[in-house]
């Protein structure tokens, strides 16, 4: 049995004659007899380190690690430097807690310090908060910034990431917002015309939420739709993939209000769904309006600088049910990772990263065109996109990510019977990427014969 | 120390991955940046010092006690880290079909079978990322359940005066008014006071228990119950579980559904603030309502599904997942006697320490606490002017990190300490003979103890400063 319980039974003895019982059961009078469970918990015995740690090996050796991966819609299998990981593994950073006593914190406080800064140099924006839980919460939180008593309709673009939009649906209900779908072009984008008139439309108007790049990889021409948006006083909250912002025109370039995203991209394992990383970042006049934990530069009693958890006057162990959320502490650990792990990359490094991901895509989608698959050629894409089967073919996608798999390759993601969601990252090779083509090929070339 | 903008060069590269050989893709100028991205250059060693010097500005369990009330400090167990960087766990994509992550699913499954044991609930979801995130969970939960029934007039939560400031704060982000009720003289909620706002217009009411008081509310079964009666439910916030593993379950004093703050009672690290993993546990009445995935086995192996009637989801894929695995891992080496020792030592120590202090401190509810309590400087503050904040400031001059301080909101100038079950006596002996020391400082040399600290990194911080001319990122050439 192991409990960690450092203490002997003499020092409990010697423990329990200082308090003045006789047994630790007294201490427990509190609790009715009726609810204590006599016989302790129905459960197997304690295990050896040993033996859970087999337990955990032969589990994790029952799920399939892919040799190569062209799935993301979400998450991304990127390379992790071994810096970042020596980093992150530091047991101080592991074991410590949220920086409430900043005369012991100045470690953990600057590298969220830093975090903040290089999230604002990334994304283009003023401020940013110390993280939330995932890409998609912090979309969900993005959105509540921007509701008042008379602003309470939030659009949503009907090409973001399904998974983020039922979150931001969630989180939107609970509080009585009501949620509304902007239409999807024919080609998979933000229908910008019916955007316009949904908007002239609402009177309740408070925000659009929209991705760039979309959830089918497509760069989205954000331009009309800020003019738009602004142009009724709503509020522009863009949900950025944060890699393709090494290359692509920003949300501070564009002039949205709140910039959020997944930042599991930025070092972090995959580990089946997380932890991850929400980042959430502002205009400055949002700031106040920002949920979770910001970390700022002030100075100590001697003059020197220091750093402290600021402006928790919105947070709610203050303000408690006036909070603008219940979000206290989340992912300051995967936050020190995105910090490091964009510290190693450095400038060139991310856009060496970003460099690679659209070469793979742009060279994935042109031999899956070739092997006989469609793809859209006029939409620009990031580092996903979409593949359709032909009309007429008798392929499916499942016969083609079966034959994908045999090979050990996890494909692209269905989306529908003839669509396949493709992504490629620095990780793919150009041998891999000839791999599926040619697989690919094949599938279509049987089935044409 | 300098940031580490400031140490950056250009020029300076780590060269990590390969160049692509690959024709380069441009796009027209308008999606591009105009504006080059210009983030930071610098080398792997001059980085590696960087983050070490940012390590020795810290404190972790690893350096010492940590007795933050509520946040349950424990040491975290290496082997827990082992199993969370297997290859097989980290390797794996979240939209794998359920064929290949069978070991996933079994994992979490147990997790699931290990913690409806102790807790007396019917299911369990991992969806919920941290303990906030849980209770926003579960009093979703309860307003699906009201609104199923057709019962929308109940736009009332209940919480109590000692509860943490995410209970009130979660019941509003759920749409809910939030009714406060007053503690009686004993620490536990006035009953009497319950009653009065009980009511059909009430959906729950949320409870710590033992509270942040780090005490057992003794009329715990006739409380849940009167809300019943009144056709609420009962919101359990397991931010204290650590005291009663094992030895008594949420399910069984009558509340419907709680959270677990899976890293203070099971261990995981605190990473400097998260990540945690607030799994959340209910009654059959609740469960078909369940965010997350439910994870159900059939003869071709584990299968994941949703919940009939979820609430929708509360998260992008199926909660930290990875941290749940490190919990699991602690739960299977407990098992079922160590379950029960981590309560009993984690209330032992608690108790240990409060009688070595309470002959010079003030501890306002003295009676019945579990695994923490909470001292007033009250007293001190009137005789001597030494607030509860010089006595943490002067716990970091004797190398000790403080305990949580100003809270619970019902206690003035409050010191709550939380030992847990992982403290050796040694320790214990140690942290409360300086607790001791500074209360006769307090006395003799007040005019240091305000001072302090004097050994940290840093002296006390201009807060004020920092909130009315907020600085949050980095200027070059900027001086304060």
């Amino acid at each position: 049995m192991g409990s960690y319980v450092p203490g002997t039974e003499k020092e409990r003895q010697e423990m329990l004659q200082t308090i003045g019982c006789n047994t630790v059961e007294e201490l427990f009078a509190g609790l009715p007899e009726q609810i204590r469970l006599s016989e302790g918990p129905d459960l197997p015995e304690g295990k050896s380190e040993q033996e859970v740690m087999s337990i955990m090996e032969e589990a994790a050796g029952e799920n399939r690690v892919y040799k190569t991966c062209f799935r993301g819609a979400g998450a991304y299998r990127h390379y992790i430097p071994a810096i970042v990981r020596s980093i992150v593994g530091k047991e101080v950073f592991k074991t410590a807690y949220t920086p409430y006593q900043p005369e012991l914190s100045q470690g953990i406080l600057q590298s969220i310090f830093e975090y903040q800064t290089m999230i604002c140099r990334l994304t283009g924006m003023d401020v940013s908060n110390a993280s939330v839980y995932d890409g998609a919460t912090a979309a969900a939180e993005g959105v509540l910034m921007c509701k008042d008593r008379k602003k309470d309709v939030v659009f949503i673009s009907g090409t973001v990431d399904p998974k983020v939009k039922a979150v931001v649906e969630t989180y939107c209900d609970g509080q009585n917002v009501k949620t509304v779908t902007v239409p999807v072009t024919g080609n998979g984008m933000t229908d910008i015309h019916e955007l316009k008139e949904m908007v002239e439309r609402e009177s309740g108007f408070a925000c659009l939420y929209v991705e760039q790049p979309n959830y089918f990889g497509i760069i989205e021409n954000i331009g009309p739709m800020e003019e738009i948006v602004h142009g009724a006083k709503g509020k522009l909250v863009m949900g950025c993939e944060p890699v393709s912002l090494a290359m692509l025109k920003t949300p501070g370039e564009y002039g949205a209000d709140v910039a959020v995203g997944e930042g599991q991209p930025l070092g972090l394992p995959l580990s089946f769904g997380g932890p991850y990383l929400g980042f959430m970042a502002a205009k400055k006049d949002m700031m106040r309006k920002l949920p979770g934990r910001m970390v700022g530069e002030t100075k100590d009693a001697d003059g020197n600088k220091a750093y402290v958890l600021t402006l928790q006057a919105r947070e709610q162990h203050i303000r408690r049910e006036k909070a603008g959320s219940n979000i206290c502490s989340n992912q300051a650990h995967c936050a020190l990772t995105a910090g490091a792990y964009m510290a190693a990359m450095g400038t060139e490094g991310m856009k060496k990263v970003a460099g690679h991901c659209t070469a793979k895509a742009h060279y994935l989608a042109e031999k899956l065109t070739e092997a006989g698959l469609e793809t859209d050629a006029d939409t620009p894409f990031f580092n996903e996109f979409v593949t359709k089967i032909p009309e007429g073919s008798s392929v499916t996608c499942s016969d083609i990510l079966k034959a994908l798999d045999e090979k050990d390759i996890l494909g692209g993601l269905e989306l529908d019977d003839r669509s396949l969601l493709w992504c490629a990252t620095e990780v793919n090779t150009e041998e891999e990427i000839r791999t599926v083509a040619d697989t690919v090929k094949q599938m279509m070339g049987k089935a044409g014969e | 120390m300098k940031t580490i903008f400031e140490k950056s060069v250009q020029g300076k590269y780590q060269d990590i991955i390969p160049k692509c050989t690959l024709p380069e893709v441009t796009f027209p100028q308008e999606l591009t940046r105009s504006a080059a991205l210009e983030l930071l250059e610098i080398s792997e060693t001059e980085m590696s010092r960087h983050y070490n010097q940012l390590a020795q500005r810290a404190y972790g369990v690893s350096d010492g006690m940590y007795p933050l009330g509520s946040c349950t400090m424990k040491y975290n167990p290496a082997v827990n880290e082992e199993v969370a960087a297997l290859k097989g766990l980290t390797d794996i994509h979240p939209q794998q079909p359920a064929s290949t992550v069978q070991g996933w699913l079994r994992i979490l499954k147990i997790g699931e079978d290990y913690l409806k044991e102790v807790t007396g609930m019917d299911a369990v979801t991992f969806q919920p990322a941290a303990g906030a995130h849980g209770e926003y969970a579960g009093i979703r939960l309860i307003r699906e359940y009201h609104m199923k029934n057709g019962d929308d007039k109940r736009t009332k939560v209940i919480v109590p005066d000692s509860a943490h400031g995410t209970n009130p704060a979660t019941a509003a982000m759920c749409g809910y008014e939030v009714v406060s009720v007053p503690s009686d003289s004993e620490g536990g909620v006035d009953v009497e006071e319950l009653s009065k706002v009980l009511g059909n217009d009430v959906a729950a009411l949320m409870l710590t228990n033992p509270n942040t008081l780090g005490i057992s509310d003794k009329n715990i079964l006739e409380i849940t119950e009167m809300v019943h009666e009144a056709g609420g439910l009962c919101y359990y916030d397991g931010a204290n579980l650590n005291a009663i593993l094992g030895i008594a379950r949420p399910g069984d004093m009558g509340f419907d559904v709680m959270h677990m703050n899976l890293h203070k009672t099971f261990s995981t690290p605190h990473g400097g603030g998260g990540p945690g993993s607030g799994a959340v546990a209910c009654k059959n009445i609740l469960k078909g309502f369940l965010p997350g995935i439910k994870i159900e086995e059939d003869e071709e192996g584990m299968t994941m599904g949703l919940y009939e009637e979820t609430m929708g989801p509360i998260g992008l894929y199926y909660g930290n997942v990875a941290v749940a695995a490190r919990a699991i891992a602690y739960m299977l080496t407990l098992g079922k006697e160590g379950m029960v020792a981590v309560a009993k030592n984690a209330v032992l120590n608690a108790n240990y320490m409060k009688t070595l202090l309470e002959k010079d401190y003030h501890i306002p509810y003295n009676e019945g606490c579990m695994h923490e309590f909470v001292i007033s400087a009250e007293d001190l503050k009137k005789e001597t002017g030494i607030t509860a904040m010089d006595i943490a400031k002067s716990m970091i001059d004797n190398g000790v990190h403080p305990p949580t301080v100003y809270f619970p909101l019902i206690v003035h100038e409050a010191l709550m300490f939380e030992p847990t079950e992982t403290e050796t006596k040694e320790s214990l002996d140690r942290v409360s003979q300086i607790l001791l020391d500074i209360r006769k400082e307090a006395y003799t040399d007040p005019q240091k103890l305000h001072e302090a600290p004097r050994k940290g990194q840093i002296r006390r911080p201009d807060e004020v400063g920092a909130a009315r001319n907020p600085i949050l990122v980095f200027e070059d050439g900027k001086d304060l």
